[in-house]
């Protein structure tokens, strides 16, 4: 053999929209570059009609993936973290790259990113209990409160945590049975591109997840204020940013999580707890009459 | 029709309420004019006549009030949680002694019938405060953590239809996690509020805890856009709720809406008709129709049509309408002359639209705002009525053939309030229950509330909820 070493093969990163790998339509890309100012790839520019079609392919998915039984949620869910932990080396390299970690430090957060998962993919069929209930009323009624997913939420991803920090946005807000339109954080989308390569081979229905990368504000005012989005996760946005959107958000009415302020920034490594769960979920509360057997007292 | 029976009149007492000829701001435990010496007059919708006469807040009264309610914050949410909890079980047992004059003095300020305050918003006021009297110190165990905090300030604004109703699902939960509130009842029906600031002096509640604004809209916004609020909760029509979203974009405060709807109920072919007919009758007809979870769009399966209209039309023939004092009367009066050309109009625009219109034979009093309950065939999903929210005793029936399709129609609306289904089958009252988009869904019954019940909507019917357990989030910082 000759000593000259291998060329690698490049991949091109691209969106994943409807279970699908398009480019951009706009055919724009920008580049991408590690924390010493290396160039890392081209990623796509979304444009707003990007971000439209991935409302579509969201709205079309969102019915199965609610409808399904949480049992089967959970299950897919989990199959998405064996499929990260199979490319585990992979993230690592990308994450240590988008962030200017060590080695060590990026395999952290990688296996926290797993963990993180897997911690979703139990929940799938534990909220409701948590959530919902039976309601003591007065009168012959059963009177019965369960959560149920908000729709189509839009989720602008952590700028600064590019995997454990995207991984903790997303997984939440699929294990209740919504579906998501994501904005990859604009400086290091790289792990989220891969996401998308991940979840397109996990059993998760195309449409469940759509991952975009580009400018964040450019993608996420059009997703504001699409009246077809019913939720908007505003972590990635800056507290500027985070106000237009909010306003514009209002006139649909959408669900909102406002992101932490700067100066109490959101440790992705601490335990989450459960509020992304129940930000995007509605309460039905139904009331059935319990009828009579009687008036002759007790019959225990 | 001839109506089978005749009735005597029956009047409640109007002896047993007070009305003083002017009422004031309730303002750190006192009531005072206002900083600029507005005043409104507050009339009876049934007779035009002018009960008493309104302070009105400006914006200097919302930031005295503001700056009160902060001052009473500190000590009121640092009060151990039983003790909090024993003010508003106090509250709760005054407002049981003084029901009766209570329903008196909402019927004559609202226009509903007694038989409505006095049997449905006299005791849920009283239980929600007795219900979230008890969460004041078990707030530890309601499942969002050890010692979770209140917020701050709550301001609350809060709509005509059940006045002291709507006060007591704001103030109840906001009192018992720790809160204090300003509170701005609507201008056509501020005296329930100014009676339960009363009350409160009664049952010894700090100075400040709660604050009493009347005004209108502008008085509204300016407690919403206050910057030392840290809660803003609103009952009221989704314009004016995505207006508040709007407001308070970029800061830091909670926000929950409870807004428009445009209910569906749904009768399926083997529903027992007669119950229905009295569901539907509640669901539109109860508070004039003046609810935004009622059930104003009828979805009726094809094949049943005919029976269940005839047997609806006979019953509405049936309904007394008239002095909302009259222990008999079904029908009381529109809360506002503004409220009644609103559902004039979008009921003239029905017709003009080609929908078919029909009112039981009525005679309306002379003077006061009434409508007759009106019934609308031949309504397609373009139609305005089946559309927009009229809160007024107008029911707009659709067909359907299919569970599917009635699924389909009840869906599709940006509201997600209310949804009733009738049928005999328990199964398909759980798919149906299942795909509808509303955050409240009554089967073979309609318009039940209870403290421990969330409420609250999907969509463009806002968010949050009311009531129960769920009712805590919206007070608590979590």
């Amino acid at each position: 053999m000759s000593d000259m070493t291998r060329l690698t093969v490049f991949k091109t990163y691209k969106l994943y929209v409807g279970g699908k790998f398009p480019r951009s339509e706009s055919g724009r890309v920008y580049e991408v570059i590690d924390s010493k100012g290396n160039w890392l790839a081209n990623a796509p520019l979304s444009s707003r009609k990007d971000a439209r079609d991935a409302v579509v392919a969201a709205r079309k998915a969102f019915g199965g993936w609610a409808g399904n039984t949480a049992y089967l949620r959970g299950q897919i869910l989990y199959r998405v973290a064996e499929m990260l932990e199979g490319r585990r080396e992979q993230f690592v390299r990308e994450v240590a790259d988008a962030e200017g970690l060590s080695k060590s430090k990026a395999s952290a957060q990688v296996d926290a990113a797993i963990d993180r998962w897997v911690w979703y993919a139990g929940w799938t069929d534990k909220i409701s209990q948590v959530v919902g209930g039976g309601n003591p009323v007065a009168g012959p009624f059963f009177n019965l409160s369960t959560p149920e997913p908000t729709g189509v939420v839009a989720v602008l991803a952590p700028q600064e945590s590019s995997f454990l920090g995207l991984v903790s946005v997303i997984a939440p807000v699929i294990a209740t049975g919504n579906t998501a339109v994501v904005i990859a954080s604009e400086k290091s989308p790289l792990p989220a591109l891969s996401l998308g390569e991940v979840l397109a081979t996990s059993d998760l229905p195309g449409g469940v997840v759509n991952i975009l990368s580009g400018r964040t504000a450019e993608i996420a005012t059009p997703l504001a204020a699409h009246q077809d989005v019913n939720a908007i996760d505003l972590t990635g946005a800056d507290e500027v940013l985070a106000k237009e959107l909010e306003i514009a958000a209002a006139d649909n009415l959408k669900r909102l999580l406002r992101p932490q302020p700067v100066d109490n920034p959101v440790n992705w490594a601490a335990d989450p707890g459960t509020h992304r769960l129940t930000a995007f979920l509605e309460t039905k509360t139904v009331w059935h009459p319990t009828g009579s057997l009687g008036a002759s007292g007790s019959s225990y | 029709m001839a109506s089978a029976f005749e009735y005597a009149p029956a009047p409640e007492s109007r002896a047993v309420v007070d009305i003083a000829p002017s009422y004031g701001l309730f303002i750190d435990g006192e009531f005072a004019e206002a900083a600029d010496g507005k005043v409104f007059k507050t009339v009876s919708p049934s007779t035009e006549e002018v009960l008493s006469e309104v302070a009105q807040a400006g914006e200097a009264d919302v930031d005295r009030a503001v700056k009160a309610a902060r001052k009473a914050f500190d000590k009121w949410s640092a009060l151990p949680g039983a003790e909090r909890a024993k003010y508003l079980f106090r509250i709760a047992r005054i407002i049981q002694e003084r029901s009766r004059e209570l329903a008196v003095l909402e019927t004559l300020d609202n226009g509903k019938p007694i038989k409505e305050t006095r049997d449905v918003d006299l005791p849920l006021v009283a239980a929600h405060f007795f219900y979230y009297a008890g969460w004041a110190d078990k707030l530890d165990h309601a499942g969002y953590g050890p010692n979770p905090r209140p917020l701050g300030v709550a301001g609350q604004v809060i709509p005509w239809n059940f006045p002291l109703l709507m006060l007591a699902w704001k103030i109840a939960p906001a009192l018992a996690t720790g809160n204090t509130v300003v509170l701005k009842p609507a201008e056509t029906t501020p005296l329930s509020a100014l009676f339960f600031a009363d009350i409160c002096r009664q049952a010894g509640l700090p100075k400040g805890v709660v604050n009493i604004l009347p005004g209108y809209g502008d008085t509204g916004a300016a407690v919403v856009a206050h910057p030392d609020v840290n809660k803003v909760a609103f009952t009221g029509s989704t314009a004016v709720g995505k207006e508040i979203a709007r407001t308070i974009a970029g800061t830091r405060k909670k926000l929950t809406l409870e807004l428009g709807g445009k209910g569906a109920n749904i009768v399926f072919d083997d529903a027992p008709i007669d119950q229905a007919v009295e569901g539907i009758v509640n669901g539109i007809f109860f508070n004039q129709g003046q609810v935004c979870c009622a059930g104003s769009r009828l979805l009726v399966q094809e094949s049943i049509q005919d029976e269940l209209l005839d047997s609806l039309k006979r019953r509405l023939s049936t309904l007394r309408l008239g002095d909302p004092l009259d222990k008999n009367t079904d029908i009381g009066a529109i809360n506002s002359a503004e409220q009644l050309a609103r559902i004039t109009a979008l009921a003239d625009q029905g017709e003009a639209e080609g929908a078919e219109r029909w009112s039981p034979p009525c005679e309306l009093p002379s003077s006061g705002y009434w409508f007759a309950p009106t019934l609308f065939t031949g309504v397609t999903q373009a139609h305005t009525i089946a559309r927009d929210e009229i809160f007024g005793p107008v029911l707009s029936v659709l067909t359907f053939r299919t569970p599917e399709e009635a699924v389909a129609k009840a869906n599709n609306t940006p509201y997600g309030l209310s949804a009733g289904i009738w049928t005999e089958k328990g199964s398909r009252i759980l798919a149906v229950a299942n795909k509808l988009r509303a955050g409240v869904v009554w089967s073979n019954t309609f318009n039940k509330f209870d403290p421990t019940s969330p409420f609250g909507g999907y969509k463009e019917s806002g968010f949050g909820r009311e009531g129960g357990r769920h009712g805590l989030e919206a007070y608590l910082d979590v």
